[in-house]
């Protein structure tokens, strides 16, 4: 395990008043929180700053953490000296043993035993919430995710330590973006024969590479012949459930709207499928295509700007 | 680790109205009365006429899960952070249409 110069996570001196820890987490906080920023990598981030915080604010940890931070340098090998903890008694504050749970090894080996006050106020084990990341596919058929969670546990020295544990989760047809499944008893185990919490899984699908979700609708980008958008015809187009034949109506443009109704996510109703028709142009990269293209402009009497009255 | 056995199947929390106003409290790891001053200022929007008959969805888990996170993490009052999801969720929908018209921002950066 590596050593973690919390003084640098918030960008502060080792002789930062409370005052200026304080402002300075704040700060960052509000730049990196995962509801106000999107970033990949911001939720890591706002963990981070979290634990920093955690330990900083709390004289009585500051104190502990300082005495080690005169031996280690950050990105060092950390193992607790076996005196660790000897000399304090940490009063319980601050994060809930939830809260605890997304904090590195480095801060449970450090301050995790005092987390287990929080847990004995509740009457039964806490709800957990994961994300679970799907392929858009499985809404129409169904499917298995194995997901691999992790959770704390207090081990046999009465520190709580994170164990990963894996979970085999049904994911029923019609799910959508935002949905969450809900686990009786697979959150945090009661203590002393309280039933456990239930785990929340909120629902989100990778990102697909031909449909792009809204809600229950989908919309798929169909490009299109000059000629098909012109004259109309028949195209084929992919759909989650299978390939179809559509109908181009003539004088189509780029960015008309074709519904597919109820070929969305399924459901009752059942989602649609929208087309978005893009025109694209065929290249102009043999003589014959070149000439069809000098015909056309010769023949077809097209100002494509006469709308901008040049 | 330990192995994979059953496969699990659990409840889905959609569209239809099933959580009640216990479950959801705990769920935020809140108490109930948080829940009802939340239904209050109209962040969350139950089904049913009494409190013990309240029914929320997935949306109403969603918005009072991050509620629960922007008031704990900024110290918020309870309108200054249902006015910050107010203004997420229409970054959010910004977002979602720029996506759909193929201008999205990890495109173009």
């Amino acid at each position: 395990m590596e050593f973690k110069d919390y003084y640098k996570t918030l960008g502060i001196e080792r002789t930062a008043t409370a005052d200026e820890i304080k402002s300075a987490y704040r700060k960052l906080a509000r730049k990196h929180h995962p509801d106000v920023n999107k970033e990949p990598g911001a939720e890591a981030r706002f963990k981070e700053l979290g634990e920093a915080y955690e330990v900083l604010k709390d004289t009585e940890k500051r104190a502990a953490y300082d005495d080690l931070g005169n031996r280690w340098r950050e990105g060092q090998e950390f193992t607790p000296p076996p005196e660790w903890g000897a000399g304090f008694e940490f009063t319980q504050g601050g994060a809930s043993a939830t809260e605890a749970a997304d904090f590195s090894d480095f801060f449970s080996s450090l301050f995790g035993n005092f987390s287990r006050h929080a847990e004995s106020t509740h009457t039964r084990g806490e709800d957990h919430h994961a994300k679970i990341f799907i392929p858009l596919e499985d809404a129409f058929r169904g499917g298995t995710q194995t997901l691999t969670l992790r959770a704390p546990q207090v081990n046999a020295q009465g520190r709580p330590e994170l164990r990963e544990r894996s979970l085999n989760v049904q994911i029923p047809n019609g799910v959508r973006e935002g949905q969450h499944i809900r686990l009786a008893g697979q959150g945090a185990p009661g203590i002393t024969g309280t039933s456990p919490g239930d785990l929340y899984l909120e629902i989100h699908f990778h990102p697909h590479k031909l449909y792009q979700v809204q809600g229950r609708d989908l919309s798929l980008l169909l490009p299109i012949a000059p000629w098909e958008a012109a004259l109309g015809a028949t195209a084929k187009a992919p759909t989650p459930s299978g390939v179809v034949e559509v109908k181009i109506p003539p004088g189509s443009r780029s960015g008309r709207k074709l519904r597919l109704k109820g070929r969305g996510i399924p459901g009752e109703p059942a989602g649609d499928l929208y087309l978005i028709l893009e025109v694209v142009l065929p290249p102009a990269d043999s003589e014959r295509a070149q000439e069809i293209y000098h015909t056309m402009a010769q023949e077809l009497a097209f100002n494509p700007r006469q709308t901008l009255g040049v | 680790m330990e192995q994979p056995q059953d496969i699990l199947i659990g409840t889905v929390i959609g569209d239809e109205s099933v959580l009640s106003i216990e479950e959801l409290a705990r769920a935020c790891g809140a108490e109930s009365q948080w829940i009802i001053e939340l239904v209050a200022i109209g962040v969350l929007e139950p089904e049913g006429p009494e409190t013990s008959t309240w029914r929320f969805h997935a949306a109403d888990l969603t918005c009072a899960r991050r509620m629960a996170r922007l008031q704990r993490d900024f110290d918020a009052s309870l309108d200054a952070a249902a006015a910050m999801l107010e203004l997420l969720e229409q970054i959010e929908q910004l977002r979602a249409r720029l996506k759909q018209t193929g201008l999205d921002m990890e495109r173009t950066t």
